[in-house]
């Protein structure tokens, strides 16, 4: 750790007994950062920014918001119409749940595409994971609080699954739930713990950091980082490609803030919350339609679900599917064997990637849709592929794969001119 | 460059996830609705005042005496192009109950600007009673409470037809193809000269649900010009602001590649 270059006395004071300043300059200065990094990467700094306007937002909606069933949508309403700037508050916290969801999904498929979860960032990838599965949790319960029909049906269908549980599935519902359906104790209670979990966020995402500095950014090579040439600092570099990339980001954020606002809500959310009518369709939010896919996938009468048709019902089947379909993501570092980890350089993994990513956005699709042919046998076809990507191919891909010959070093693609290794160990690659 | 490019796919397909949300639950509504022209439409679109003030008074005569409005208040009417002075003069038509007062009572009073507008029925009980059964829907956010808001309004205003031959329809409906399952309880209201215009615009059925449609969507969104105005400022400080940002990078990483 270098020593902090300062003439300000008050500065050298506090930093020789707490060196939060020394802290500062190591970590957000001259942390060294591949020098490689491409756009894929800003997707981390822009999920944490995300989050902040998030929280910024939030807190200022809790001040005029009433977590009260007889009052929730009007006072969401009197948000948007009588509270200064309220409208913006909202629209910009809406729409920030959906672009905080875009951001980190392609924060995660690049992790799966480069390799980053390899070792030695299993734990940071498992961070990653946890920091997910809070959000997916603190998303949902905000769906609730405006208390409209899809608040409503939503929190009653997903408060529901936890009946799957055999013997105490009933009473940890009754118990989730406050009282014997979704109410005003439910309402409050989720209102409760949608205000906790984003500190909770915050909390894993400074481990994530943490885990990160340990070994600096994964790259689009995959290799380790050589020597000092392979590195430069992150400021100015990365700041600066971190603010360019945020004001991209912005752009796109404000076209569906003021020009789009309720493109990505439902409807049906306008409609205040009445227990006495289903909604003729029940759709989450878009970032959920895949997982919802996952669940709806085990019927009683879907092959899928004959093989263990003998040890559970077809609910709890589809709900351990659904939650297994993000658990399998922790021990994905275990199911990779193999040891390149840049896609780049496995030219077979590369393929099942992209099938993959299309096996993930016909999820979501089929989620949209209504549990009728022929979407119903797609999706079983789409969740059985999603689950034997990780446990099947993946296992016997790294076994199989012959991966390309990886580059000596960092440093030599990068300075050698775009994408090309040279030296004796490795031949030309293929332009990615 | 092209790895954003792929980037931008991947929001754009899930964009694309979503609109597909929205015609599967357009499907299950009815009747493939009419496209009409807003002015409230597009980066620039504004509402027409007077469009909306022909609403609100199709509203008033017409759809006050079964639906409320109970989230807008007569001093909102100002952004529609009404007076202080012509806010007051219509709100006191309204009758609100107020108190209690130092006796301890209830009473009525005349409405005043920073009233909301008066619920037609005490209670839920009361206004199915009144309507056979069926519950008139506030009407507020009604415009963005159904998908294309108000391309259904109008259709379903005047979408009224004689029923399918094979269809029995339930005592106290009417046959309505814009309607979810065609059944609706309310019956057809918009007759040629239903109201008689303040400004002289022929009040055909079409265009009384136009301009109540227009109304109700002002009613649902009031803040839409602010927003849309504001957002024209924004997206053109963020274009010169990645213009600056982009430069600047450009020059801190010359020496790098």
């Amino acid at each position: 750790m270098s020593g902090l270059n300062t003439n300000n006395r008050v500065v050298k004071w506090v930093d020789h007994r707490l060196p939060i300043f020394t802290f500062m300059k190591h970590s957000l200065d001259e942390y060294p950062t591949p020098r490689n990094l491409s756009y894929f990467w800003n997707f981390g700094s822009l999920a944490g920014i995300t989050l902040v306007i998030m929280i910024v937002t939030g807190i200022l909606l809790a001040m005029h918001y009433t977590a009260h069933v007889d009052y929730a949508f009007g006072s969401v309403e009197r948000i948007m119409r009588d509270v200064q700037f309220g409208w913006l508050l909202r629209y910009i916290h809406m729409n920030g749940a959906s672009f905080f969801f875009i951001v980190v999904y392609i924060h995660i498929f690049r992790g799966l595409y480069y390799g980053s979860y390899k070792s030695p960032r299993e734990v940071l990838w498992a961070l990653g994971v946890i920091i997910l599965l809070l959000m997916m949790a603190t998303a949902f319960l905000g769906y609730t609080l405006p208390w409209g029909q899809m608040s409503f049906w939503g929190a009653t269908v997903i408060t529901n699954l936890f009946s799957a549980i055999p013997l105490v599935g009933q009473d940890i519902v009754v118990w989730l739930w406050g009282g014997f359906s979704v109410d005003n104790p439910t309402l409050n209670r989720f209102f409760s713990l949608h205000y906790l979990l984003p500190f909770l966020i915050v909390g894993v995402v400074v481990l994530h950091l943490w885990a990160l500095h340990r070994f600096g950014s994964n790259n689009p090579l995959g290799i380790d980082a050589k020597g000092p040439q392979d590195k430069i600092p992150f400021h100015p570099y990365y700041t600066i490609k971190d603010v360019f990339g945020l004001a991209v980001f912005l752009i796109f954020f404000a076209l569906f803030v003021f020009y789009a606002p309720n493109y990505m809500g439902h409807p049906d959310n306008y409609i205040p919350a009445d227990p006495l009518q289903t909604p003729p369709h029940i759709v989450p939010e878009w970032y959920f339609l895949p997982f919802y896919a996952i669940l709806r996938a085990f019927t009683q009468d879907a092959i899928i679900y004959w093989p263990v048709s003998w040890l559970m019902s077809a609910k709890l089947t589809g709900v351990l599917a659904m939650f297994g379909s993000i658990i399998v993501l922790f021990v994905l570092p275990w199911l990779d064997s193999s040891p390149v980890r840049s896609a780049k350089f496995r030219p077979i993994y590369k393929q099942f990637f992209w099938v993959l990513v299309v096996d993930v956005l016909v999820l979501g699709y089929v989620g949209s849709q209504p549990a009728e042919e022929p979407w119903t046998w797609i999706g079983q076809i789409a969740v059985v592929y999603y689950f034997a990507h990780f446990l099947v191919i993946l296992p016997l891909l790294g076994k199989l794969e012959r991966p390309k010959p990886l580059p000596k070093s960092i440093s030599e693609p990068v300075l050698k001119g775009g994408g090309m290794a040279a030296g004796a160990t490795a031949k030309p690659m293929e332009k990615a | 460059m092209k790895k954003l490019a792929i980037a931008g796919l991947f929001a754009a397909l899930a964009v694309a996830a979503t609109g597909a949300q929205d015609k599967a639950s357009a499907a299950e509504a009815g009747a493939e609705l009419p496209e009409y022209h807003w002015s409230f439409e597009g980066i620039f679109g504004t509402y027409d005042r007077a469009a909306a003030q022909r609403g609100l008074q199709v509203y008033v005569e017409v759809c006050a005496s079964c639906h409320g409005l109970k989230y807008v208040a007569f001093r909102n009417l100002k952004d529609i192009g009404y007076s202080e002075e012509e806010v007051k003069a219509f709100a006191s038509q309204f009758t609100v109950t107020d108190g209690p007062n130092d006796a301890g009572q209830m009473f009525d009073r005349e409405a005043r600007p920073s009233d909301r507008f008066p619920e037609p029925f005490a209670n839920e009980q009361a206004a199915r009673a009144a309507n056979n059964g069926a519950y008139p829907p506030d009407l507020s956010v009604i415009a963005q409470a159904r998908a294309h808001g108000p391309d259904y309004l109008t259709a379903l205003l005047i979408g009224y037809e004689d029923p399918p031959a094979d269809m029995e329809l339930g005592a106290g409906q009417y046959y309505n193809k814009y309607f979810p399952g065609g059944q609706i309880a309310m019956p057809q209201l918009l007759y040629e000269g239903s109201v008689d215009y303040a400004d002289g615009t022929e009040a055909t059925p079409e265009q009384m649900a136009q301009d109540v449609s227009h109304f109700l969507m002002w009613a649902a969104e009031p803040h839409l010009e602010e927003r849309k105005q504001m957002g024209m400022k924004v997206i053109l400080f963020l274009l010169v602001f990645t213009g600056l940002t982009y430069a600047l990078k450009k020059k801190i990483w010359k020496d790098i590649h």
